[in-house]
């Protein structure tokens, strides 16, 4: 009896401290939004979204050309990644299924997935920077591409995974090629999944900084040229937060508070999409 | 032109049409096997000179002086292993207390919601936990923890030293902290995805012969599901290792060892990130690069370690982490 009241007091007291610990877990990570929120919303006002980001010392400035340099980038680096992201995974769940080039293919694609982002900053200085001779817009795109490429890769093989095979045979049967089979069959049936991973890898792109500061660094004025550095709200908000001024200080919190919103619209966005697809489809 | 003909012509289209979109869906496919060969032999390149001139005293020297122009990395592989693994010991606990509670402790109208936070947090991009960091969780450790930590766990024999020093507010420590606050939706995510994998039979099994739900975890579920888990963790811990943004803003920048979990330092990827750009001689820039070299070995081995537990498992892990 008495070994029994052991076992069920060591039952409660471990279950406590599992809640215990999630309430821990929620609370810091509550604090960081709410931070976030309470100093993101005190440094927003219109000048955020009309005026430049401004010089040391002045007092007004927004994040204008950093709003307009995250965008463009991001797009860019989907634009480039997404081709070779959706045709590498095609390749990986199609044509390649069970060969070795694609276990190993994949075992890299898994590698890059969780490769530390600063290493792919390096490696496009190395590739584009140094070569061009100067930092510039288009060199952070592909940075964020590299970084975009792996997480389009496995949403797409794991989506087109998910379309019946009686459906691909179906289509073989009537005598189509396999590209026929894939861009008229595979890919509508697979195109919600695979906007999803290209929304993901949005996210996941959209917040990055560690890549750009080697590579598209800041830009303090207004630029649309790719060849030239551009301004991006990840490098503004880390240089404005370490910086003594306040007002520089405020619009990184404001910055902070708009690349979180955007990337938790977009997951959102993502996971609704991704549960019409049914149960157990986003995770396989 | 014949019936015939235009079927064999239209044949022949779709036949090279065919090859086309096989050829070019190959060649993404090695194009990501060049990137990485790429990533080596460019980052190899780079760090080349720095190599070359200091050999083996790279990794075992902790001078990092841009005025002599002498460079070790010792002081930097030194701050990344200590935050990281600071950071796992203050995650491991939490998360795995989350992954319990979701998986078996939580009521269904709370599952859900707390599970979505998680996820949705693990996508928070790191540059956030950095300013939280700096701007919140420093001044705190600074006026009130760490002159605890310093009076009280200083004083213990034998890990002391571990604890003594002037509060700075920026530290091993404190990195060490926003690294676990990071990784913890991560890895309790992971977790409980291994979790859910655990047949439902296995578990009743276990509560039919009268175990206690403590006991059918630590028991049933955690032993099933071991390789998937301890995958789980060195993900998180490839994280940690190679993580920039949010340890840049409170580890100090300074490259020396120190003995206080207190005192500042750095790691091998904020220093990249903070000297990079004001790297002056082409030395200096190829010191950098070497750092690079050694995260990448680093993280390389524990990530690769990591997919091949979670393979052998037959689960890649989420698809947005």
């Amino acid at each position: 009896m008495k070994r029994r009241a052991v076992r069920k007091s060591v039952n409660v007291l471990a279950l406590g401290l599992s809640a215990l610990m999630t309430a821990i877990g929620l609370i810091f990570l509550g604090a960081i939004l709410w931070t976030l929120v309470k100093d993101g919303v005190a440094g927003m006002s219109a000048a955020v979204f009309t005026q430049n980001t401004p010089p040391p010392g002045t007092a007004s400035g927004g994040l204008l050309n950093a709003i307009y340099g995250s965008a463009i980038m991001t797009v860019l680096g989907i634009l480039i990644g997404a081709p070779i992201g959706i045709l590498a995974g095609t390749y990986l769940a199609e044509y390649g299924r069970k060969s070795a080039l694609s276990s190993v293919i994949r075992f890299i694609n898994d590698v890059l997935l969780s490769a530390p982002s600063i290493i792919i900053g390096l490696f496009v200085y190395e590739l584009v920077v140094v070569p061009m001779g100067n930092f510039s817009a288009i060199s952070g795109a592909i940075a964020l591409a590299i970084i975009a490429m792996p997480v389009i890769v496995r949403t797409t093989e794991d989506m087109l995974n998910l379309v019946p095979q009686g459906m691909k045979d179906a289509s073989t049967a009537m005598g189509a090629y396999p590209w026929r089979t894939i861009t008229s069959i595979a890919y509508p049936a697979a195109r919600s999944g695979m906007v999803t991973g290209l929304l993901l890898a949005v996210a996941r792109i959209s917040g990055e900084t560690a890549p750009l500061l080697f590579t598209a660094l800041n830009n303090q004025f207004w630029s649309t040229s790719l060849k030239a550095p551009m301004a991006n709200l990840p490098v503004v908000i880390f240089q404005f937060a370490l910086s003594p001024y306040a007002n520089w200080q405020q619009l990184a919190w404001a910055g902070a508070l708009l690349i979180t919103f955007a990337i938790l619209v977009l997951s959102i966005i993502a996971r609704v999409a991704v549960s019409r697809l049914g149960p157990g489809a986003a995770r396989k | 032109m014949s019936s015939a003909e235009a079927f064999a012509r239209h044949l022949a289209g779709q036949r090279l049409r065919e090859r086309i979109f096989r050829a070019s869906t190959l060649a993404a496919a090695i194009l990501l096997l060049l990137l990485l060969g790429g990533v080596v032999v460019s980052l190899l390149h780079g760090a080349w000179p720095a190599f070359d001139r200091f050999r083996l005293a790279f990794i075992t020297q902790d001078v990092w002086n841009p005025v002599t122009n002498r460079y070790g990395a010792l002081s930097a592989i030194y701050g990344t292993v200590v935050t990281s693994v600071l950071a796992m010991i203050l995650a491991l606990p939490v998360s795995f207390g989350i992954a319990v509670f979701l998986t078996e402790l939580a009521p269904p109208w709370l599952k859900r919601p707390v599970g979505v936070a998680i996820e949705l947090l693990a996508a928070i991009p790191s540059i956030i936990f950095g300013i939280w960091g700096l701007f919140v969780l420093a001044p705190v450790l600074q006026e009130s923890v760490e002159p605890w930590i310093d009076g009280h766990l200083g004083k213990l024999p034998l890990v002391g030293a571990l604890f003594q020093g002037a509060p700075y507010g920026i530290g091993f420590l404190t990195a060490g902290i926003v690294l676990a606050i990071m990784i913890i939706p991560f890895i309790s995510a992971v977790i409980r995805d291994v979790f859910d994998t655990v047949p439902d039979v296995l578990k009743e099994s276990g509560y039919g012969l009268g175990a206690t739900t403590w006991e059918v975890i630590w028991k049933v579920v955690v032993p099933y599901s071991r390789s998937g888990m301890i995958g789980g963790i060195m993900l998180g811990l490839g994280r940690a290792l190679g993580e920039t943004m949010a340890v840049t803003f409170v580890i100090g920048n300074a490259h020396q060892i120190s003995a206080s979990l207190l005192a500042p330092g750095t790691t091998i990827s904020a220093a990249i990130a903070n000297e990079f750009t004001e790297a002056t001689t082409p030395l200096y820039t190829s010191s950098l690069i070497a750092l690079g070299v050694l995260l990448f070995v680093i993280t390389f081995a524990v990530i690769a370690a990591a997919r091949l537990m979670l393979l052998r498992l037959g689960r890649r892990g989420l698809a947005s982490v």
